[in-house]
Order: structure tokens, then sequence, then C-alpha cells
């Protein structure tokens, strides 16, 4: 196990710093000056912006020196916290990220969990029943719900929750800690949202998963022995068949994040989503990098807990 | 004739079996969609897409981009769908019917766009880095892993902010994000090939690389295209609707589906539902075309690709 460990936690490491890397890269891909893209001038309009201005901005974003003396003092100060300031609202991006941050955490947790407690029962059935009107009636709902657009299906919940409910998103925002029932009268729709476009994709990989397991030899040992069959699917199956599910779900995590950006802009969610739209927008590269990195670092980090807990949960993983 | 005499001189029974000396296309296509209904029905799907973006300015009643003015200079905002209107019309008075026409050659020039790029540039790559091994390998397999990690969704919006909305943009940015799970496959699929005992016998013989690849996998690789290639133009259509729908895609006159449910998650939904149902609709049913003959050409063509979807659908949103 220490060996596993030790390998897969050295192979974080260029991961993230790579990620890193691939962020700033990002920022010179801006065709042109970047300071002058900033400063709202496109190439045709560069009259409207005097060149003092330029060079001022240019020498507060530090672009005159080295490409590589940049990256490293800002991979020094992502380090030590400072995420910069943003270059729209002039406002450090961490004191704007922090809350935001929690919000879509809360979201996105919301909706896995949500997510996971109907699909892991829906595969488990639809694989039990294999080839019966209730397996094809989930299989068709898996390729519906695969194909079904997030923001679509957002859309048309919040016009039935008003058309039928008279429910409008509340404006105002609570934390969870505030007032838990507000907090969860705001978020669980959006929750719900999410959690219906991932249900589909972990009900299939959850039923490919459970059918592989189901053709093993120990089964039919388990069975030959007499074990109920409501034991044999729950202990001796579910274990096994729920590693892949497991694997699956730091990915669906960051998929999930994705999902979160769309969801949160319908329903009005003061989240990390909404902040980035906002910051495509007025073009706040500052605020765009920040945001990206943080996603790429907690998918990363939860990929190699996932994969450490990978390594506990299947000894086979760790002498590989 | 077939000489059903055996040595013995007995002749044998006829067991009545009937051998299809040719299969014409036409049969080829029925056989398929009876094995394969879901399948077939998404072919259809397909098909009447291509139909619609090909023939959109013939079968369109309106202008798609342009404010109706009815008499009295009156403009028609949020009128329900009726016999004038067929499927309403929009929050500045243009028809529905005509956009949704006119965004099937949006969404396809995207998709197809995206994937004759992206799936073929990606699928070297990943052919390349399986069959290089080494440090090659290494270094493309990292860079998968970092972009992994950021859902799809955010490295397009990212890229976007970068080049800036217009149509191609957003082909470049869709290819830039199907870089991971493309590269992901395919290099999975290759690295097993490799080890296939004809590929170890070529080499043996002392068959150039070029010649192994050209001759050996890429071949072998043709059904997993295909089946990739489908599935992707769905993710791209789905990626560029989700893009127009923030603002960030193609500019708000063109008529593409994603743009056009934009005003109506502004709250304008609950005044004109149809504005909200039909453009989704519409992007519902190309994607699921397109999975569903995905699907379908996976089990008719590489069956043990089953598994695989997985990955393939990883990013998918």
């Amino acid at each position: 196990m220490g060996t596993y460990a030790m390998h897969r936690a050295l192979l974080f490491i260029p991961t993230l710093l790579l990620a890193t890397i691939m962020v700033f890269a990002l920022f010179w891909l801006v065709p042109g000056d970047p300071a002058l893209t900033i400063l709202g001038g496109g190439e045709g309009d560069s009259g409207t912006v005097s060149p003092a201005q330029l060079q001022q901005l240019r020498q507060r974003l530090g672009l005159d020196r080295p490409v590589y003396v940049q990256y490293a003092s800002w991979l020094g100060s992502v380090l030590h916290g400072d995420l910069g300031t943003s270059l729209w609202y002039k406002t450090p991006v961490w004191a704007q990220l922090k809350d935001r941050f929690l919000v879509t955490m809360e979201l996105a947790v919301m909706a896995i969990l949500l997510a996971f407690c109907a699909a892991v029962p829906l595969g488990i059935t639809s694989a039990v029943k294999q080839d019966t009107g209730l397996d094809y009636c989930s299989r068709v709902f898996c390729v519906i719900g695969v194909a079904l657009p997030t923001f679509w299906l957002g859309i048309l919940t919040v016009y039935a929750l008003a058309a039928f409910f008279q429910w409008l998103p509340p404006l105002g925002y609570a934390t969870l800690w505030e007032d838990p029932l507000l907090n969860l009268q705001q978020l669980i729709f959006p929750a719900l949202t999410l959690a219906f476009a991932d249900l589909a994709f972990v009900a299939r990989v959850t039923r490919s998963a459970m059918l592989e397991v189901m053709r093993e030899d120990y089964l039919r040992t388990a069975r030959a022995k007499g074990v109920r069959e409501m034991t044999v699917i729950g202990r001796h199956a579910l274990k096994n068949a729920l590693l892949p599910v497991v694997t699956v779900s730091g990915y669906q995590f960051g998929r999930l994040l994705g999902g979160v950006i769309i969801v949160e802009s319908i329903f009005v969610v003061p989240g990390m989503g909404t902040l980035l739209i906002d910051s495509i927008v007025h073009r706040d590269f500052i605020v765009i990098q920040a945001v990206v990195l943080l996603i790429a670092a907690v998918v990363l980090t939860l990929n190699l807990v996932i994969d450490l807990l990978y390594g506990v949960l299947d000894p086979r993983i760790r002498y590989q | 004739m077939v000489d059903r005499e055996t040595t013995a001189g007995r002749a044998l029974p006829d067991i009545g079996l009937k051998w299809q000396v040719r299969t014409t296309p036409v049969r080829a296509v029925a056989r398929f969609a009876q094995r394969n209904p879901l399948g077939a029905m998404g072919g259809l799907i397909v098909l009447a897409l291509l139909v619609m973006a090909l023939l959109a300015p013939v079968i369109a009643p309106y202008e798609p981009r342009q404010i109706i003015r009815e008499a009295h200079n009156r403009v028609p905002v949020y009128v329900p769908p009726g016999s004038t209107y067929l499927l309403g019309t929009d929050h500045v008075g243009r028809d529905i019917l005509s956009r949704i026409i006119h965004g099937a050659r949006i969404s396809l020039y995207v998709g197809v766009g995206a994937v004759l790029i992206g799936v073929t540039g990606w699928f070297v790559v990943g052919m390349a880095s399986a069959y290089a091994g080494g440090a090659v390998d290494l270094v493309v397999q990292r860079i998968v892993d970092v972009m992994m990690a950021v859902p799809g969704l955010i490295i397009v919006l990212a890229i976007m902010a970068v080049l800036g909305s217009s149509l191609n943009n957003v082909i470049i940015a869709i290819v830039i994000g199907m870089l991971a799970p493309v590269v992901r496959t395919v290099r999975s699929q290759v690295l097993s090939m490799k080890e296939m005992e004809y590929i170890v016998a070529a080499r043996a013989i002392g068959a150039s690389a070029a010649r192994i690849i050209g001759r050996h996998i890429m071949p072998n690789c043709l059904a997993i295209y295909l089946i990739l290639a489908t599935y992707y133009v769905g993710f791209a259509i789905i990626l560029e609707a989700s893009l127009s729908f923030l603002g960030v895609g193609v500019p708000p006159d063109v008529p593409s589906w994603g743009g056009m449910l934009t005003a109506a998650a502004q709250g304008h939904i609950t005044r004109a539902p149809w504005a909200g149902i039909f453009p989704g609709l519409a992007i519902f049913l190309a994607v699921l075309g397109f999975n569903l003959l995905g699907d379908a050409l996976r089990d008719v063509l590489e069956p043990r690709l089953r598994g695989a979807r997985a990955t393939a659908r990883l990013l998918s949103r």
C-alpha cells in the first residue's frame, strides 16, 4: 500500500504543476497585446487607449518581464493564496471567490448525492431484471437522460415550478449556516436538475458493472450454497460492482461542475458559475484563470483521494 | 446447380437453406433497421436534420434573422403558435420555426466541422501516443490527465473568452475540448491492438512503423473512428448550444438553438413557453439522434467497445 500511495501521490504533483502551466498559458493565447485587450480596445480601435495607460497596465501585470519570470512570480503568489486582483471589479479575486466557491461546492455535492442515491438502485434493478420491461424502460430513460441538455431541463423546471406552483427562485441568498431552510429552498431545484443529468450516466455505469460481476463464478457458488438472493446481490455482487462506480464518481464530480455553471445562471445562484460567465463577458482573465485553476485542483485532488481509496478497497490495484 | 450427391450415392435432404448471394444496400439498411430499431430511429432523425439543413431556405416560411412586420407596421412579439406562425414568434418578433430550421445549419456546421478537425486530429495524436510509447506517451498522458480534470464546458468557455465569440471560434474551442476524451479512448484501443498477434507478426517480418500504422492499425481503427465521430457530433451540438445559451457562442442574430433559449431563461418562459420549449426540443432530438446512431454503429461494428461508452460519454455535456 505504501509504495502504491507514494507512486500515486508523486504523479499528482507534476499533474497539478502542468495544470498551472496550462492555465497560465491560456492568458498567453489571447491574440494581440493582452494589455490592449483588457483596456477594451480591439486591434481596430487602439486610438481610445493612451500609450501611457498601456505602459502602466503592462507594468502592473508584469507583462514587460520574460514569460518564465511572469509564470514563476504568478505561481509564487498563487501558492501563497493570492490569486491576483480582478481586472473588472478591482478587488482581490479570492475575496470574491471564497463564498461563491462554497455555494458551488454545496450545490455540486447535493446534486451528486441525489444522483447516486437514485442511480445506484436503478442500475442494480436494471441489471438484476435484465431484458425485462423494467430494464428496457430504465435503459430508454438513460438514453434520453444523456441527450437532454441541462440548460433546457433547467428552463423547463423553472417554467413548471412557476406555472403550476407559483414558485420563483428566491432572490436573496442565505448560506447553510445562516438559514438552512432558505438555503435548501434555494438550492434544491438546481440540485435536482443537475442530479437528473448525471443520474442517467451513473445508472448506466452501475448496470454494466453489475452485469459483469453477475457472470462471475463466485456468485454461482454463493447461490449454490444457498445464500439468499438478497444477500447475493447486496453483499457479494454490489461490493464488487461499486468499484468502477466509485472510480467514475471523481470525473463525474468534475463533469457536474460544468453543469453547475449553467444551472447557476438559470436559477440565479450566486456561485462560481455566475462569476465565471460575468468574467468572460468582461474579459476578466485573472478571475477566469483563478476559477479554472480552482476547479482543476479540486477535481485532481478528488481523483487522488479516490485512487487511494480504491487501493484500500481493492487490494489487487496495489500490486499492479 | 449445386451437386447434392454424396459419394455414397444418396441424395441429401433439402434443409431449406437460402443463400443470400448479394446484399443490396437497400436490403442491408432494412436488415439493420429490423435488428436495431432504436438505431434506425437515430438514423432517421439525423437524416431529417440533414434535409432540414440543406433545404432550409426552401422550407422555412420566414427569414430567420428578420423581424416580421405585419400590417400597420405591427411587430408580432410573442405570438403563440397558430396557423400564421406554426411554432409562434420570439421576443423581438421573429418566426421560431424558421429560426429552428436555419438553426439546424449552424448546429450541423459546428458539429461536423468540430468532428472533422477534432476527432480526426486527436485520433492521430492518440494513435501516435500509444504506438510511440515512452516519453511521448508520458507527456501526452499528463496533458490528457489535466484536461480531464477540468469539465469540457469550462475549458471551452475559457477558450471562448480568449478568442471572442464567432462561429468558427466555437469550433476551435470545441475541438480543444474534445482532446482529452478522444485521445484517451483511441490510445487505449491502439494499446490493446498493439499486442495482437498480427501486429507482432508484422513487426517480426520487419515492417516499418509507418507500414504497420498505415496498413494494419489504421484500417482496424476505422470502425472506432466512425463510432466516435457520430457520438461527438452530438457532443459538439450540445456544447455549441450551451455556449450560445450563455451568450459567448455565436453572435445573437445568428439563429442558434442554444441562443434562442437565452431569452427564455431570463424569466420570459412563463410569458411565452413555446419560445423555451421548441428550440430545446430541437437540440434534444438532434443529440438523441446522433447518440442512438452511435450506439447502433457500436453494436454492429465494434461490440467489444460496449464498456467504453463510459469513456466516450465522460465529458459529453
